[in-house]
């Protein structure tokens, strides 16, 4: 990345040309397509998009914990470890795996309420990771870096002796964020963390771990379909659509000046807290059949700017080339390919600011 | 604790049901032990003798019908089922106490196989489903859709005449002195090989396919993918994850089939000439031996209780959810 963000710009994650199908015939589902992503050392990352535009299948993939059918069909993801070397998660072997797993990137789950096996005490469950990562520690010091975790994220000791059932849904959350911590990952990933919680345990959530991050230093990739809670605290937010990013950029100007039609009128279908009270929009349509996608742009058919040039382009992204956008933001449409090659003037809906 | 003592309660209550349908169902069939008694002897009994085998039976119709229940509890408490009619004056409790070693011996031992064997080849199974393990399907279900006395059949035909392998029946051989001495306890195991054999090959597939399914299903879920992302090894979320959760519904499932241990086997011992309780009953429905029918159902319903009982004590260990906290 050429400019320079109030963050590292090392990456601590790199996605390239990642592509998943679900199914291996030719019916097949191209969940994602050619995703590139980097998040970069401390960085809080948004992910989002409407629900099956493939949000959790790419970090599933990323971290090759998808579920069968699910293929990863092309594909890198580059992991810095703890020696600062990069290695190709996609390209080890089940052992090398089960050793990077957790120690470099942790993840915390959608279902809050699913996330604990039933049958054991979470402190089991927090302390069996850090055995396996862990083998020189002693009881005693698993112990200790438990109820240590436990207060990270403001729960009594004393809990560590229950089952997940005694449990509200709350805290089992804290207590996955706990167990996600153990290992002191460089990468979190969250999986929208809080959709099973009420809105003011959501609040407390979303807070403590911007908190433990400000602390810790780990980067985050925060998913979510709530991209007004993305604006408020992620670094930079990507947005997806069909299985793409379609828009990548610095929160708030993604939130100012969004350029993709597709991120125009996500945002504008939430209500601003703020100024001028206006109609909300939404976006007419549906998304497409990734089984069956349409040539070109696959955001077309909905897009009220979409020309007869839209249906023959291949998506990728690249700079707005807007002098008012900072160089980190990216686009995906075939608007601002002819902005920059034919001078095509955009739709004055696309230009603000 | 309040958990253990609910189900306490609830077993008490079923016991006490049970030994009433025991009491009264026979009452209320017609004919009566003498009658069948008389018929044996086609009446060749004097009057008298007729009229102390009615003292004898409890069948003296002066005592109204709730003093002779009561009198039933008494009798229970102090173990005395009556006396059996086929081998006449032995009490029934003495008929079943020899019997009963035997059948748990026997039946009890091959269940217990078959369900930890089918277990762990479901767990396995289940785990690499979609490879060729799910070979071993079809063939298993193939064995316990099978007759199980076919299969007893066959396997006397082939390994006990054909290749003299095993014995064809009985349960230890006649050279050797029951009691606590190596060679008997060889014997017994030599004798008892086919029919557990026959057992475990016809009831294992039960088990298999049970586990195998609830480790596809446990497999999807959430706390499965969390124990991956974690990076534990392999064995360590298939046991520690899957299978102990997956294990749960196997558990009752094995409480019962504990419980038709008594009674689940009346065929093959039949087959196998095997002196077990099923063999017993079996003698005693065709020779009218109510009271020894009687004491063998009292006891397979008891046997029922007792392993659900263990299943309840075995389930509240391994799922926390199932003991409730005062």
């Amino acid at each position: 990345m050429e400019n320079k963000p109030s963050f590292e710009a090392e990456p601590a994650l790199t996605i390239n040309n990642l592509s998943v199908d679900y199914g291996f015939t030719d019916d097949a589902v191209h969940a994602l397509r050619n995703v590139n992503l980097t998040l970069h050392k401390g960085e809080v990352l948004g992910l989002a998009g409407e629900s099956g535009c493939g949000k959790s299948t790419l970090v599933y993939a990323a971290t090759r914990l998808l579920p069968p059918p699910g293929l990863i069909t092309s594909g890198e993801v580059w992991v810095t470890g703890d020696d600062g070397k990069q290695y190709n998660l996609l390209a080890l072997n089940d052992r090398q795996l089960r050793r990077e797993r957790w120690v470099d990137t942790a993840i915390v789950f959608q279902g809050a309420l699913n996330s604990l096996n039933p049958v054991y005490k979470v402190g089991y469950q927090i302390k069996d990771a850090i055995k396996v990562h862990r083998p020189k520690w002693s009881a005693a010091r698993r112990e200790e870096r438990a109820e240590e975790l436990m207060d990270m994220v403001g729960i009594a000791h004393d809990r560590l002796n229950a089952y997940p059932h005694q449990l509200s849904g709350g805290m089992r959350q804290r207590v996955m964020i706990a167990m996600a911590l153990a290992l002191e990952p460089k990468v979190l990933i969250m999986d929208e963390p809080t959709t099973a919680l009420d809105v003011v345990m959501q609040r407390q959530i979303v807070q403590q771990i911007m908190e433990l991050r400000q602390k810790l230093g780990f980067a985050v990739i925060f998913i979510t379909h709530d991209i007004s809670l993305l604006i408020e605290i992620a670094d930079r937010i990507a947005i997806m659509y069909a299985g793409e990013i379609i828009e990548d950029g610095k929160a708030m100007e993604l939130y100012r000046q969004a350029r993709h039609p597709y991120t125009k009128g996500l945002i504008g279908s939430f209500p601003p807290l703020h100024g001028a009270r206006k109609e909300l929009g939404g976006i007419p349509g549906s998304p497409p059949d990734l089984a069956d996608l349409p040539q070109g742009c696959p955001f077309m058919a909905r897009c009220a700017y979409a020309r007869p040039e839209c249906a023959s382009y291949d998506v990728a992204l690249q700079p707005t080339g807007l002098p008012q956008d900072s160089v980190g933001h990216t686009v995906a449409c075939q608007l601002f390919v002819e902005l920059q090659k034919d001078g095509v003037p955009l739709p004055t809906g696309l230009v603000n600011s | 604790m309040k958990f253990f003592i609910r189900r306490a309660v609830f077993y008490v209550i079923t016991a006490w049901a049970a030994v009433t349908l025991n009491f009264f169902i026979p009452r209320l069939l017609p004919g009566d032990p003498v009658q069948s008694l008389l018929s044996r002897y086609q009446g060749n009994i004097d009057v008298n003798a007729v009229k102390s085998l009615r003292v004898l039976f409890g069948l003296d119709s002066q005592k109204p019908l709730w003093q002779q229940y009561f009198d039933y509890f008494g009798q229970l408490f102090h173990g005395d089922l009556g006396i059996s009619l086929q081998s006449f004056p032995t009490p029934v409790s003495e008929i079943i106490g020899q019997s009963l070693p035997w059948t748990i011996g026997l039946v009890g031992m091959s269940t217990i196989i078959a369900f930890v064997l089918g277990t762990l080849l479901g767990i396995v199974l289940g785990w690499h489903r979609g490879t060729k393990w799910d070979a071993l399907i079809p063939l298993t279900t193939f064995f316990s859709s099978v007759p199980y006395f076919w299969i007893a059949l066959i396997a006397i035909a082939v390994f006990g005449v054909n290749l003299g392998w095993f014995p064809l029946s009985g349960s230890y051989s006649p050279d050797v002195m029951p009691g606590l001495n190596m060679s008997f306890i060889a014997s017994v195991c030599y004798y008892s090989f086919l029919p557990a054999l026959t057992i475990v090959i016809s009831s294992i597939a039960g088990w298999i396919l049970g586990m195998r399914n609830m480790i596809v299903t446990v497999s999807s879920e959430d706390y499965v993918t969390v124990a991956q992302a974690k990076g534990l090894p392999e064995s360590d979320v298939m046991f520690h994850y899957a299978a102990r959760n997956a294990i749960l519904p196997q558990i009752s499932g094995f409480a019962l089939s504990l419980g038709f241990v008594v009674s689940g086997t009346l065929v093959m011992e039949q087959v196998f000439s095997y002196q077990g309780i099923g063999y017993r009953l079996l003698q005693a429905t065709s020779n009218n031996d109510y009271p020894l029918m009687q004491g063998i159902f009292l006891i397979i319903t008891f046997s029922v209780l007792i392993a659900n009982i263990l299943a309840d004590i075995v389930y509240a260990l391994l799922d926390p959810r199932t003991r409730k906290e005062a």
